[in-house]
């Protein structure tokens, strides 16, 4: 300390810098949420004007024009896209179920946590690596790509995310619930699944379509599984369309009329991505639950 | 004794579901098991051929069915590197913004924005990339960026717009929900006390945040950053469609470049021979071995803290 001040002066000068240092911070911090927030809006304002303008009738419609002509639609990548959301949903949401519901109910002690420790793993594992596994599981000994490999993709991608939001889901019905049901002499299986798991079906069942939200968006596991098709698929066997990489296909080709239809398409993905985490957000929400 | 029967068959349903709940859980774990398997065995014939030697040389020829991967390393390594360097002060500024200044209706809407960033499909940032990003990068970034510090290698060289910085900005955009959501959580997990101890002696708002709340969650902040480096290092789609795709180690963040990621994603269609498709699945597997370690020391981190604040 320098003794040609007073402690009190020295006090007061340094409170006038820590009260900048202080403001400063505050403004950075809040600098950093408003730049973190820029892309989200870029995205939805060119997603929107650009998607708006080239959605229209044939879009939904049509399938894709050769190269060169114009117009042309997306319905058989928009059929596609459903087919593949079907076959992942059909392999994936007992999986994921059945999965939360043992990490919740049974998956207790070391041998639990392992398990939960791999499912986290297989939740951050890059989505082109379960494409690629796919490709060697089911792609090359069929020799040929097919929308079940594809849905299958997709499956393997969403079962971790269904198993560990079931799993929360579960862990918030209250132990004594559980105990009333194995008073009154239910087998635990009865209790887990008409009790349990029948209380917060609504709840997980958001949980479910989020995961499948989510999964429509996907594109890397899709291309070298359902890979592509510019026409109606014939048959689960058969390569397929997808939203997600038609839209892909479109953006990196030099047509301006693809160009055009791929905005569509993203508009398309963004509208279905955004209105299910705004409906699941009000359902999932503590007023509208305590409400119930 | 029909009593007993009867709670013996109960007993028997208990353990038939106990057992199929636990068969499906382990088959998760097991796809895990399964994906190294077989991307280790479509990838033999390239390991045999090419040994370590893949990881370190830099051709990549595949009509002489000649891979080296180091310049797809060095593009990964890169992009995620540049996008963690961009995204982390960013991320932790936000879980900052959203536990201890915003009010609690303005942290809900901001914090549900963020998590919005991380719902939109990567298809669609990449598209917004070639179309939004690329350009305004080419016109008005890239060349104020050369005028102004040009005199490093980093910022040398013709502004294509697609390239490696490019890359690095669309990572940092998709990676910061994954850093700053899990920032809000170890930040939330800090107790009440330890703030209300720091403004009792006369901190400043700052103050008791640096000292009560960043000092204390180190380990925490790490683990989430790791958390976004595994995802960044694996992100597929948009890094694919901006990162202008030509193999090459360049120290100018506007030269063009590859990932890992972006290869496989590239190559997939023209990869006719049985060498290259080998290659390419020596890159997943690698991938895989990068991530699956990233991702168990990031939560091994993660759970730590949540572990030692739950006690």
């Amino acid at each position: 300390m320098r003794t040609d001040v007073l402690p009190s002066d020295y006090i007061r000068r340094s409170q006038g810098r820590r009260r900048t240092i202080n403001l400063g911070m505050c403004i950075l911090i809040g600098l950093a949420a408003a730049v973190a927030l820029v892309p989200l809006f870029s995205v939805f304002i060119y997603v929107f004007s650009q998607g708006a303008s080239s959605v229209n009738l044939a879009f939904f419609t049509e399938l894709p024009k050769p190269v060169g002509e114009i117009g042309g639609g997306m319905a058989n990548a928009l059929v596609g896209t459903l087919i593949l959301i079907s076959i992942a949903s059909l392999i994936g949401i007992p999986w994921g179920i059945m999965t939360g519901t043992w990490l919740s109910e049974y998956g207790r002690g070391r041998f639990g946590g392992m398990i939960r420790f791999a499912i986290d793993l297989l939740a951050s594992t890059p989505s082109i690596i379960l494409g690629l596994f796919v490709y060697a599981l089911v792609v090359m000994p069929m020799k040929r790509f097919s929308a079940l490999a594809g849905g299958f993709a997709l499956a393997v991608l969403m079962v971790p995310t269904i198993a560990r939001s079931t799993e929360e889901l579960l862990k918030l019905v209250p132990v004594h619930i559980r105990e009333a049901g194995l008073a009154l002499g239910l087998p635990r299986w009865k209790v887990i699944f008409s009790i349990v798991l029948r209380g917060s079906r609504g709840a997980i069942a958001t949980g479910v379509v989020l995961a499948l939200a989510r999964a429509a968006g996907e594109t890397a596991p899709l291309l070298f599984t359902s890979f592509n098709n510019q026409f109606w698929n014939r048959g689960l066997g058969q390569p397929i369309a997808s939203m997600s990489v038609q839209i892909y296909t479109y953006a990196i080709s030099p047509y301006d009329d693809w160009h055009r239809q791929a905005w569509a398409g993203a508009l398309v993905l963004v509208l279905l991505v955004l209105a299910v985490n705004i409906v699941t957000r009000i359902l999932l929400s503590p007023a509208t639950r305590s409400a119930k | 004794v029909k009593l007993a029967r009867r709670r013996k068959d109960l007993h028997y349903g208990d353990r038939v579901f106990a057992l199929v709940l636990r068969f499906a859980s382990i088959s998760v774990a097991g796809v895990l098991l399964l994906i190294g398997l077989f991307l280790f065995k479509a990838a033999l014939p390239s390991i045999h051929k090419f040994g370590w030697s893949f990881f370190v040389t830099s051709v990549w020829d595949p009509v002489h069915e000649e891979f080296g991967a180091l310049p797809v390393i060095f593009g990964t390594v890169a992009s995620s590197v540049l996008a963690i360097l961009l995204s982390a002060p960013l991320s932790i500024g936000v879980a900052l913004f959203l536990t201890e200044i915003a009010p609690g209706r303005m942290a809900n809407v901001i914090g549900f924005l963020i998590e919005m960033l991380a719902a939109i499909p990567s298809v669609v940032y990449g598209l917004w990339g070639i179309f939004v990003l690329a350009p305004w990068l080419r016109t008005h970034v890239e060349p104020l960026l050369g005028r102004t510090l040009g005199f490093l290698p980093l910022f040398q060289g013709p502004p294509y717009g697609v390239g490696m910085l490019a890359a690095g900005i669309i990572l940092a955009i998709m990676v910061t929900p994954t850093i700053s959501s899990f920032c809000r959580e170890v930040f939330r997990a800090i107790p009440r006390e330890q703030r209300e101890a720091a403004l009792a002696l006369g901190a400043t708002r700052w103050e008791m945040m640096r000292l009560s709340v960043l000092r204390s969650s180190r380990p925490g902040i790490f683990g989430a950053v790791i958390l976004g480096l595994g995802r960044a290092l694996g992100e597929t789609m948009a890094v694919t469609m901006v990162i202008g795709n030509r193999a090459g180690i360049s120290a100018s963040l506007f030269a063009p470049a590859q990932t890992m990621a972006s290869t496989i994603a590239n190559e997939y269609v023209e990869a006719t021979s049985d060498m290259h498709l080998a290659a390419l699945m020596e890159i997943g597997i690698a991938l895989f071995a990068v991530t699956f370690i990233i991702n168990s020391i990031a939560r091994l981190f993660v759970w730590r803290v949540g572990s030692e604040t739950s006690r």
